[in-house]
């Protein structure tokens, strides 16, 4: 230790302040930077609550209606900001309901913090009131959480907390804290966690792998890379990009990964997967070295594993080692950050154009638009298409805006039209798909990066799910677009059973209440297209507001998301119609 | 993919928190591993726990599993181990009726054979204790149930490895870089 940092932590310890546990709540969030903060007052957490009220100009509480609401939000901000998203909520059902949120952000890595409030710690495990085992129920939810019954525990446990859920792989962490630990009172001082000896954030890279992993993409003929969020949270966008352009190596996305490469570059060819563009899933039976950059090798992007990539071989780059030989078995392993690992493989990597394997992605391209992408973004026939809102979308956004998509047919449309420029632009709800996520988690976004342009684009269905926080965005205020591709079903279940289940729709048909005057009940302009000729108009119209406003667009109820590779088919097997 | 059914040993070495047990449990859970045994206890590191628990699984199982284990926060390292690398022994008692020592003079002798111990004789019964490998256990507790048991238990393993733990090295890297 030198003089210096002694001398600092001396001047930290001098600063030591007799206060109560929910005020060193406070001042612990204060200290980690965090300016806005969602959740739902209740009895076990109360006494924080009264803390908030006394710091409201220094810290921002967003009440949501519902605590799921909360999670989803505290994701949507993190996940367009990068930082930590932090939800509160009482005991009991206030904390169960925050579950869903949480499991979302496990699943997806999103670095969220939820404190629950607890019942006096005397009254643990004897079925109080609002008493519920929040740490047993989330335990295998989180990357992490803790239980707090003393005052005195709660600077070095939060600290923890941010800590873990920023730091390597992200995740959620939730700290339960006893209301007593909240009354009492403790000498604060505040010291940023910066590590914890059992746990190895970012594990050495062996640089025998970067000379590896560079020796076979330097003899591939046919190499693909595929990336996931894993770049845009290592924030080694710039070094995919400069890694893809010397190599010249086509690269697709799974859909986390999207927007971390501008939908325009050259050498993106799209989206992996079970609705993903032809090419890439095509050509991953193709290529010869396969390169998987942040992405775990999900079921719903390999499709049938007994037939994925089998010709090729495979190299993974990953923060986690857990996730390496998981699904897929690689012949080179590079663990570690992304940029980091990819800053070193750059200068590695020869020149290269690879221009006759380039050619065949545009071939199936080709094929792609003339059968599906035609018919979708600029559709002959009468009914109105998800595809031809994002068209209208891009034209009026130029790509700029952030797309907040929830869990069906419509997030798949979403996330093979938007177009984007920036990254952090692509967020949804991928691992745990969870309808209900896109109305919350826009408003989270949007409070988190105020002048960006943040449009919720969201089936009939999860909009029901959590419609009650049209409220939380009237109250704040917060400009978000809400566009609903209402087609009176479950859209994507509808299309399983046509396809799979002979057309027996069981409960997937929908009557909807007139969503235009919902929202207008919460003071938010809307409107409801059901003609081609009306859908620029309002799209226009929509992307002018300076406030949040409601878009309403009945589009063809019996259309279906193609390509699409059928549950347990090789990706190869990728259907066009 | 028809590989081999095995049994492994897994040491796991974590922080001495509460709830842990819960977060390791529920990794066999979730991927519908049922626990032969566990055993958890205070490790050659001050302030550390080890965890050992047997489980029948395929090799390629128990190195994901492991890395399963070495992700949670609280999880130091996480090794697992075939049955030939290792030294384990499991223990157990019975407790008897002490006429059966006076009735059944062969029980004396099942006695001194197995190696047990004789933890403490009362009026009323007597308590064996054993330590060794399964089939001995089984075998002891085989020949005593002719003559009738009132109670048995049989503790989960325990093992040391052959193969050097690499523990303190990762805990001293650690506060190597952090002073």
């Amino acid at each position: 230790m030198n003089t210096q940092t002694a001398n600092k932590k001396q001047e930290v310890a001098q600063e030591t302040m007799r206060i109560t546990g929910s005020e060193a709540i406070i001042r612990c969030l204060l200290a980690e930077g965090v300016d806005i903060l969602y959740g739902y007052p209740g009895g076990a957490i109360m006494p924080v609550y009264d803390e908030l009220y006394k710091f409201r100009d220094q810290i921002h509480h967003v009440l949501t209606r519902h605590e799921q609401g909360a999670a989803h939000a505290a994701q949507g901000y993190a996940r367009i900001s990068g930082r930590v998203g932090v939800a509160m909520a009482t005991s009991g059902p206030g904390a169960t309901n925050l579950i869903t949120g949480i499991a979302d952000a496990q699943i997806d890595s999103t670095p969220i913090v939820c404190i629950t409030g607890q019942v006096f710690s005397h009254l643990l495990g004897t079925d109080a009131f609002q008493e519920t085992d929040i740490i047993g129920i989330s335990t295998p939810v989180t990357k992490w959480n803790c239980q707090i019954t003393k005052a005195a525990d709660i600077p070095e446990v939060l600290a923890k907390a941010f800590y873990i859920a920023k730091s390597g792989r992200p995740g959620p962490v939730l700290i339960d804290i006893t209301k007593d630990a909240q009354v009492s009172e403790l000498d604060f001082k505040y010291e940023k966690c910066t590590g914890v000896r059992s746990y190895t954030p970012v594990p050495k890279t062996n640089p025998e792998t970067l000379t590896a992993a560079a020796e076979l993409i330097n003899s591939a003929k046919k190499p693909l890379i595929v990336w996931g969020q894993g770049v845009i949270l290592g924030q080694a966008e710039n070094e995919l990009k400069a890694i893809i352009e010397k190599a010249g190596i086509p690269a697709a996305w799974t859909i986390l990964g999207a927007s971390a490469l501008p939908t325009s570059h050259p050498l993106n060819v799209g989206m992996v997967g079970m609705h993903g563009n032809y090419a890439p899933n095509m050509l991953t039976n193709e290529c010869d070295v396969l390169i998987a950059i942040g992405m775990r090798f999900d079921d719903r992007v390999t499709g049938s594993l007994n037939t994925y990539a089998k010709q090729a071989k495979i190299i993974h780059f990953d923060i986690d080692p857990a996730e390496i030989d998981k699904n897929v078995k690689t012949d080179v392993a590079v663990i570690g950050d992304s940029k980091d690992s990819l800053a070193k493989l750059l200068p590695l990597l020869n020149e290269n154009k690879h221009a006759d394997w380039l050619q065949k992605f545009e071939d199936l391209y080709a094929i792609e638009f003339e059968k599906v992408i035609k018919d979708d973004i600029t559709p002959t026939k009468e009914g109105l298409t998800m595809g031809e809102v994002l068209r209208q979308i891009n034209i009026e956004s130029k790509g700029n805006a952030a797309i907040v998509s929830d869990v069906g047919q419509h997030q798949m449309i979403a996330c093979r039209y938007a177009e984007f420029t920036t990254t952090k632009s692509n967020i949804t709800s991928g691992g745990l798909g969870t309808m209900g996520f896109a109305l919350p988690a826009a408003i989270g976004a949007k409070m988190a990066a105020p002048d960006r342009e943040v449009v919720a684009i969201i089936g009939d269905g999860g909009y029901q799910m959590n419609i009650q926080e049209l409220g939380t965005i009237f109250q704040q205020k917060a400009a978000v677009k809400i566009v609903v591709l209402n087609n009176e079903f479950l859209g994507m279940v509808r299309q399983w059973q046509q396809l799979f289940f002979d057309k027996r729709y069981a409960s997937t048909e929908m009557t909807n209440p007139d969503f235009v005057t919902i929202a207008k009940g919460y003071y938010i302009e809307g409107k409801r297209v059901t003609k081609r000729e009306e859908l620029a108009e309002a799209i226009k119209e929509m992307m002018a507001s300076k406030e949040s406003y409601f878009l309403e667009v009945c589009v063809e109820k019996e259309d279906n998301v193609f390509p699409m590779i059928p549950a347990g088919a090789s990706v190869s097997e990728i259907r066009l119609s | 993919m028809n590989e081999e059914i095995k049994t492994f040993t897994i040491s796991i070495y974590t922080e001495n928190n509460i709830g842990l047990l819960n977060r390791i449990s529920a990794i066999f859970q979730r991927r519908h591993i049922n626990i032969e045994s566990l055993t958890t206890s205070q490790s050659e590191i001050d302030g550390v726990n080890r965890f050992v628990i047997v489980v029948n699984i395929t090799e390629s199982q128990a190195k994901k599993i492991i890395g399963q284990f070495e992700k949670q926060v609280e999880v130091i390292k996480a090794y697992y181990h075939k049955d030939e690398d290792t030294i384990y022994t499991e223990s157990c008692m019975f407790k008897i009726k002490s006429s059966l020592l006076f009735e059944e003079p062969q029980i004396q002798n099942i006695i001194k054979e197995s190696n047990a111990r004789i933890v403490t004789v009362n009026k009323e019964f007597f308590v064996l204790e054993k330590s060794g490998r399964r089939n001995e256990i089984e075998s002891l507790r085989r020949d005593l149930n002719v003559f009738g048991i009132m109670q048995f238990v049989r503790a989960g393993r325990i093992a040391v490895t052959k193969d050097e733990m690499k523990v303190t090295e990762v805990l001293m890297a650690f506060n190597n870089h952090n002073n």
